[in-house]
């Protein structure tokens, strides 16, 4: 055997061998960085329930209310839910055509820490046109859209606030 | 991993608990990599040596594929969300192994040696059994935490198995250190590696019940956290043990295995500092008291700090030297960073066990700098792999034993490695999955076998918590 292919050779062993170091690496490396974490607003909630946050990350868009066809996204609608007020404040969820849950009930979409939300207290989502929906699930303590308390499902202009509890949340762009 | 639908009338969507992804194709993928790795170092060897591939190269290949395919799909189906690393891991320090086993059992040097025997099928018979044990850890081990019943069983059998080669007529004296017991028929057998397991198990149990009292009732003094003198009672129990086993086996590297081992167990269950300050001064101590009577340990020790002057009393001819330390050294030194190539080494020359104990310095001279750091890598990761399943197990049982595995088998690494190279006085252990050796092989693809199952214990998604939203009630405002 010729000394130019046992060379090659060698180098080649050893390249493949740190190949296969650096794969294994890579590995480690997916599996710590694998989960998406959203950052929930108030510390302690985070600390409360952070396998819940990971879970609502990892969870792909859970029952797309309409499928693609049925209406393309109208222009100026909001593309994110904000919490501005309560234990939340700060927290993001992207608008993507689901039904966002809201209330204490630990499979929420948002799980509120607050002691005068119901368990299941209300729900957003959108109907045929895209416009996204409030409603009261029969909460104890009513839901409110500006002042006024919600009796039926209500069309939500771009920045009301939604006061449930003590927590306030709006739409945004 | 199930998406649960809401039976009320509204269409709420509930967002179900999503479980880690189990990565077994990862593991599947990086396994045809560990497999072909040593393939080619196979093929390698045959053209270097021979100027041919070697005949048996498919059989080989097929070989050490199939039984990797068991692990896996035993795996896949006893343990799906365990590590993804550790099998391949394992491996392919197997199958390196024995390529260059085999690769020796090719010198012309070694085969003309008296006691040569065909190294190779054997290793791979009693890789085929280690797979074979790792298969029934995972399928009969349903979950760890059924050892933990075992504690004091274990205390037991591990003393059994550390005393066994003492016994008249059952332990055989191998040049030296008597850490082997020979078995008519069967041929000989390291009880000391299946003890590193069991003596785990034991500890982990102990440890689990014990540790609040180890680490809260202590003084401290000079920074240090000392403990009550009837605390200290298992540590010095533990060590008299450990150098016992130095004065009447003679083996250095299996009792600096069993006390490390416990030490490191102690500082993780304690999380005291002064439980490493404690075992590193009574190793010393005993290492050095031991060292001042015990002859062979003293041949070891003269050995390790003039190895040259050792090997030249052996090329006299003066009884009792060994050349080995030197000739290990050299080996390295002449492998240079990139190594002669597989094959092309002259490491035979260590004759006597330059297959098990020496087999590191085959690879330094073959392999290199580069290639014996990426060996050394692949143990690091398997250790870290391990500690990682520690940090990740939620019972204290799981996270002490998975630490005392992870830690035996890096000690191991470090004695074996320290030995060969010059670092510390060499023993009679051999290097996990690389060495010939059966009891190592076996023993270590049960440790792996148990650390998957505590791995796979720890990643499991949780299960989802009780539904129980209205623990506390809403409360009503009242204007």
């Amino acid at each position: 055997m010729s000394e130019l292919t046992l060379t090659v050779m060698r180098l080649g062993f050893l390249a493949v061998l740190w190949l296969f170091v650096i794969v294994a690496v890579q590995v480690i490396r997916s599996d710590l960085f694998g989960t998406r974490v959203t950052q929930r607003g108030s510390r302690r909630e985070a600390g409360r329930q952070p396998q819940q946050a990971q879970r609502q990350a990892a969870a792909p868009p859970p029952q797309r209310q309409q499928p693609s066809g049925g209406g393309r996204q109208r222009r100026g609608a909001p593309t994110k839910l904000v919490v501005s007020e309560g234990t939340l404040t700060g927290t993001t969820v992207a608008l993507q055509g689901q039904t966002i849950t809201l209330g204490r009930a630990h499979d929420s979409t948002i799980v509120l820490d607050d002691d005068y939300a119901s368990s299941r207290h209300a729900r957003i989502y959108p109907d045929r046109d895209g416009q996204w929906i409030v409603e009261d699930l029969g909460s104890t303590n009513g839901t409110y859209l500006d002042r006024t308390r919600l009796t039926t499902p209500t069309p939500i202009p771009l920045g009301a606030p939604i006061r449930i509890g003590k927590t306030v949340i709006e739409l945004r762009k | 991993m199930s998406s649960t639908t809401n039976t009320s009338t509204h269409h709420t969507s509930t967002i179900g608990s999503i479980g880690t992804p189990s990565r077994r194709n990862t593991e599947l993928a990086l396994l045809l990599f560990a497999v072909a790795i040593p393939v080619f170092a196979y093929a390698n060897v045959g053209l270097a040596i021979n100027d041919q591939v070697p005949p048996g190269l498919l059989g080989y290949g097929v070989g050490l594929g199939l039984l990797a395919g068991v692990g896996h799909l035993v795996v896949r189906k006893f343990a799906p969300y365990a590590d993804p690393l550790m099998l391949p891991l394992a491996t392919l320090l197997n199958g390196l192994g024995l390529v260059v086993i085999w690769r020796l059992d090719q010198s012309k040097r070694l085969q003309a040696l008296p006691t040569f025997v065909s190294a190779a099928p054997r290793q791979l018979l009693y890789t085929a059994l280690g797979i074979a044990l790792f298969v029934a850890v995972l399928i009969f081990l349903k979950d760890h935490r059924v050892l933990q019943r075992y504690t004091y069983i274990s205390m037991m059998g591990a003393l059994v198995l550390l005393v066994l080669p003492l016994v008249p007529g059952l332990g055989a004296n191998v040049y030296g250190a008597k850490i082997w017991i020979s078995i008519p028929g069967l041929g000989t057998l390291q009880p000391g590696e299946f003890a590193k397991i069991v003596l785990a198990v034991f500890f982990a149990g102990y440890l689990m019940v014990k540790r609040d009292a180890l680490a809260l009732a202590s003084r401290r003094f000079m920074g240090l956290y000392l403990p009550r003198g009837r605390d200290l009672g298992p540590i010095v129990v533990v060590w008299i043990i450990s150098i016992l086993v130095l004065v009447f086996e003679t083996d250095l590297g299996t009792s600096l295995l069993f006390f490390g081992m416990f030490v490191v167990m102690l500082y993780v269950a304690t999380e005291r500092t002064s439980w490493i300050v404690f075992g590193l001064l009574m190793s010393a101590v005993g290492a050095v008291g031991v060292a001042s009577f015990e002859p062979h340990v003293q041949q070891r020790v003269q050995a390790w700090l003039n190895p040259l002057r050792e090997y030249k009393l052996s090329q006299q001819g003066v009884f009792g030297h060994s050349e080995q330390s030197m000739e290990a050294l050299w080996a390295f030194g002449s492998g240079g960073t990139m190594g002669t190539g597989l094959g092309q080494g002259n490491s035979d020359l260590i004759k006597f066990a330059a297959n098990s104990d020496f087999i590191l310095a085959t690879f330094g001279e073959e392999l290199g700098l580069a290639g014996l750091m990426a060996i050394l890598l692949l143990y690091g990761l398997i250790v870290e792999r391990g500690v990682r399943t520690a940090l990740a197990a939620r019972d204290p049982f799981g996270k002490l034993l998975a630490v005392g595995l992870s830690g035996a088998f890096a000690l191991q690494v470090f004695v074996v490695a320290g030995g060969v190279m010059g670092l510390i006085p060499l023993t009679g252990m051999t290097m996990p999955f690389l060495a010939y050796g059966g009891s190592s092989v076996i023993a270590n693809w049960a440790l792996i076998g148990i650390l998957l199952r505590i791995s796979d214990t720890a990643r499991r998604p949780a299960p989802a918590p009780a539904p129980n939203p209205d623990a506390e009630m809403t409360q009503v405002v009242r204007p």
